[in-house]
């Protein structure tokens, strides 16, 4: 028990989790508004889409490169399924939507897939280009406009509920959204093919040494190229969840959530050069932008605020896992 | 003849019209330490990685196991038993050392699903094998460097490995940490493995080593035991020179000297250290890694400002508080990592050599002139003899012992009385080690005074006057290298401190 708890307190979650209560308490002692079922669920609520997304980033980052094409991705590849659902008419169930986004997903990240094992190019440069190409085909290619009324199976599982959950004091009620079952299957998803299969653990070897891993008999291409196609997913995956949440397809709510995302699972203790970091810390750093965006109004924050404390977050994160480094560096070079 | 456990003949390969291997033959018996040497470039790695199935060669067999080979994928040559042991170890820092370990032996059943428990007793069996006593759930990143090569050793013995290739394996090592690994390596040995080790130096790998093949430009020059060795015939086959390898007599030209110190202290690195250095004279400090002669060095140079005792040039008492002041005094420091403490990698070879003294160029409003700092970054060139078509190329398009004559220009800008270099031929070639030793006598006959900080011993011993030996912060023998063998050497910087100070 002592020996967990002593490990516990090294890792970096630990001090996040922290962060969170410490944030949850005062916000609670503020507004009185914090630990209230409709707010917990609001949050769950709201932690979907960036949470499905933040899994995605975690496992590119991990491997050692940053992908920053995930949002224009997502957004190509639900735009297209919704197009063509709408324009044929779809009037049968929310399985085709599905296959079809996870079929786009899969080509799109193929595509990006085939850029990274190919070419020694970093990956963010290679999806800073790949996120122009999809949003041209986007509004060049498909025209794209927004398109209001879905296909109603998407409609009616973007309004589908676990549960509802009500205030008793206000009466004002939260529901849980089915799609939150999307992010948990996600996540396990992630979590075994990251702990517990060679193609996961090449990802965090090859975040730690490509080269090593290349001679260690891992085969990084393979593993990068299908990397993406995965990451491909479960982007188109967070999209449509997005779109039908939304009830409404709209090519340009996306783009622009890249940043933060990933400043969500750097603030989760996933080192920025790749190799180490854990999905529970990028769902951390996930809740805790969440609870900043959701729960400044609460507390009487202006909303313009917001994107100040999104930043100084993203500083402060960054900053500590950057100090640690250096320590780290320096603590190896005492001995010289 | 015994069957080999490995056979390479006539390997031929060319990368992009460049002959990196010119017809190369090697054996290997079982249980056989042999010994692979030639200069940088001479075309080792590319032989290692023909060899570990990296690259295929464009002519020549491989004969492993009664099999003929034209080429390898790197799946054969493990499966055959060849395991190399890279310089960088190729470990992964930010794993266990469990999974460090284990990882190879799963991939290597091409499974699917990791399973932890058999990892850990994986894990476990593999530093079993050489009795190495670690913590599995440690990161490897946080480990020594003789720590990361026993995980590198332990992982390499998992596949039933015949033949066992290091590259550079005691560069980096302390003399015990050395002694260690070549006990692992006898060991292995008796169990019939096979070592190659890869070298540029004779001195490390002599006494363990049964057999040599020497290389030089891609083709083999000799196979031979190493009683037909020694450093002058091992010198001559690896770069095709003869060198001089007479020791170091000072011209002395003064008798004041330069440099002195006396009871120099720094809390915590070293205590009460005396010296005189005289203008002519080579003097050697040598000692182990964290004997405190690297502080001694960056004390004199003002980067580490010494706690007590007293520093007096040409009679003068001087404080060194700084790197600034003790430039201003006439030290040079030529630093021990040439490529990450002393060069700017991506910047031209004349930026790199006049960016010490780049007040000089400037005029008296401050504006720099261009042409006087590359007149003379072409001056010192040329002095040096870099190898360079053009003095405005970057740094990291040169050699290493090019590179370290850069260091060492760059230091000599500044026209110093007084010049240190701490480990001023580490990890540089044959060749290039005795072009900079000239360099530092041809300087020492003009009248500099030169301190060499080395636990190369016969680097000290040949090329110094006077050599000093540190141990534990102290200085605890002065020698005269003309009457004292290397072994000897060797024991003063090892032995513990209680043993010299008599009865502790």
């Amino acid at each position: 028990m002592a020996a967990l708890v002593r490990k516990l307190v090294k890792t970096n979650e630990f001090y996040l989790f922290l962060v969170i209560v410490v944030l949850a308490v005062v916000i609670q002692l503020r507004s009185g508004q914090f630990f209230t079922p409709n707010n917990l669920v609001d949050l769950a609520n709201a932690m979907v889409v960036p949470g499905i997304f933040a899994v995605g980033a975690f496992m590119v980052l991990v491997s050692g490169g940053i992908d920053v094409s995930f949002p224009a991705l997502a957004s190509l590849s639900v735009y297209a399924t919704t197009r063509i659902l709408v324009d044929n008419g779809w009037e049968g169930g929310v399985w085709l939507p599905f296959v079809l986004v996870i079929a786009l997903g899969a080509i799109l990240g193929a595509f990006n897939g085939l850029f990274t094992s190919r070419f020694a190019v970093p990956v963010l440069i290679i999806t800073l280009g790949t996120a122009s190409v999809f949003s041209g085909i986007m509004q060049g290619v498909l025209s794209s406009v927004q398109i209001p009324n879905l296909p109603p199976a998407m409609t009616e599982f973007g309004r589908a509920t676990l549960f509802v959950a009500t205030n008793p004091d206000s009466g004002l009620t939260s529901s849980m959204p089915m799609s939150f079952l999307i992010l948990v299957v996600v996540l396990v998803f992630a979590f075994v093919l990251l702990r517990y299969t060679t193609f996961g653990r090449g990802l965090y070897a090859m975040g730690g040494d490509e080269s090593a891993a290349e001679r260690a008999g891992f085969k990084v291409r393979h593993i990068k190229f299908w990397l993406f196609v995965i990451v491909g997913i479960i982007a188109s995956l967070a999209g449509l969840v997005r779109t039908s949440m939304m009830d409404s397809m709209h090519p340009t709510n996306l783009p622009g959530i890249e940043l933060m995302v990933i400043a969500a699972v750097v603030l989760g203790g996933t080192a920025i050069t790749g190799g180490s970091g854990t999905l529970t810390g990028a769902m951390l750093g996930t809740l805790l932008i969440v609870i900043v965006q959701n729960s400044m109004i609460l507390v009487g924050i202006p909303t313009f605020w917001q994107g100040f404390s999104l930043g100084v977050l993203i500083i402060v994160g960054t900053g500590i896992s950057a100090i640690q480094l250096t320590r780290a560096r320096k603590r190896a070079r005492v001995l010289i | 003849m015994v069957d080999n456990v490995i056979a390479v003949r006539d390997i031929r390969k060319a990368f992009a019209g460049v002959q990196a291997l010119d017809g190369i033959t090697l054996e290997i018996a079982p249980g056989e330490i042999h010994c692979l040497a030639g200069e940088n470039g001479s075309g080792k790695s590319t032989l290692i990685k023909v060899i570990s199935g990296v690259h295929a060669p464009d002519s020549g067999t491989i004969e492993m196991n009664g099999k003929q080979f034209s080429g390898l994928t790197p799946i054969e040559a493990i499966s055959n038993g060849v395991q190399v042991i890279y310089q960088d170890f190729s470990v992964f820092p930010n794993l266990t050392v469990m999974e460090n370990l284990a990882i190879n032996a799963e991939l290597a059943a091409h499974r699917t699903f990791v399973n932890w428990r058999r990892m850990r007793a994986t894990a476990k069996e593999a530093i079993a094998k050489i009795d190495f006593d670690i913590d599995l759930d440690a990161k490897v990143g946080t480990l020594s460097v003789a720590q990361k090569q026993l995980v590198a050793i332990s992982r390499a013995l998992m596949s039933d490995a015949r033949l066992i290739i290091m590259d550079e394996p005691t560069t980096a090592l302390t003399k015990r940490e050395v002694d260690a690994l070549f006990k692992i390596i006898l060991d292995l040995k008796a169990r019939g493995i096979a070592t190659l080790f890869v070298s540029h130096k004779l001195e490390e790998v002599f006494e363990i080593s049964e057999r040599f093949t020497i290389i030089r430009n891609g083709a083999s020059v000799i196979t031979c035991l190493p009683e037909e060795l020694d450093h002058k015939k091992f010198s001559y086959y690896m770069t095709g020179r003869e060198f001089d390898d007479s020791r170091f007599t000072p011209e002395l030209q003064a008798d004041a000297p330069v440099l002195e110190v006396s009871g120099l202290g720094v809390d915590g690195a070293f205590e009460d250290v005396t010296l005189s250095l005289r203008p002519g004279e080579i003097l050697g400090i040598t000692g182990l890694l964290g004997s405190g002669r690297t502080e001694l060095a960056l004390s004199l140079f003002g980067a580490l400002p010494a706690d007590r005792g007293e520093i007096r040039l040409e009679g003068q008492p001087v404080t060194l508080d700084g790197i600034r002041s003790a430039i201003a005094h006439g030290i040079g420091y030529v630093p021990e990592d040439r490529l990450t403490e002393g060069l700017f990698l991506e910047r031209s070879i004349g930026s790199n050599i006049t960016i010490s003294e780049i007040d000089s160029f400037a005029s008296k409003l401050g504006v720099f002139d261009k042409a006087a700092a590359k007149a003379a970054a072409e001056a010192w060139v040329k002095d040096l003899r870099i190898a360079t078509p053009d003095p405005e190329n970057a740094v990291n398009t040169l050699s290493g012992g090019n590179q370290q004559r850069i260091v060492l220009a760059k230091w000599l800008a500044t026209n110093p009385k007084v010049l240190i270099l701490n480990g001023p031929t580490v990890g540089v070639d044959i060749g290039s080690k005795h072009d900079i030793h000239r360099i530092l006598r041809e300087l020492a006959a003009e009248g500099l005074a030169v301190i060499i900080i080395s636990d190369d011993i016969p680097e000290v011993i040949q090329n110094c006057n006077r050599v000093m030996v540190m141990n534990a912060g102290r200085i605890v023998a002065e020698v005269d290298p003309a009457v004292t063998g290397d072994a000897e050497l060797a024991e003063l910087m090892s032995k513990d401190i209680v043993d010299l100070n008599g009865k502790g």
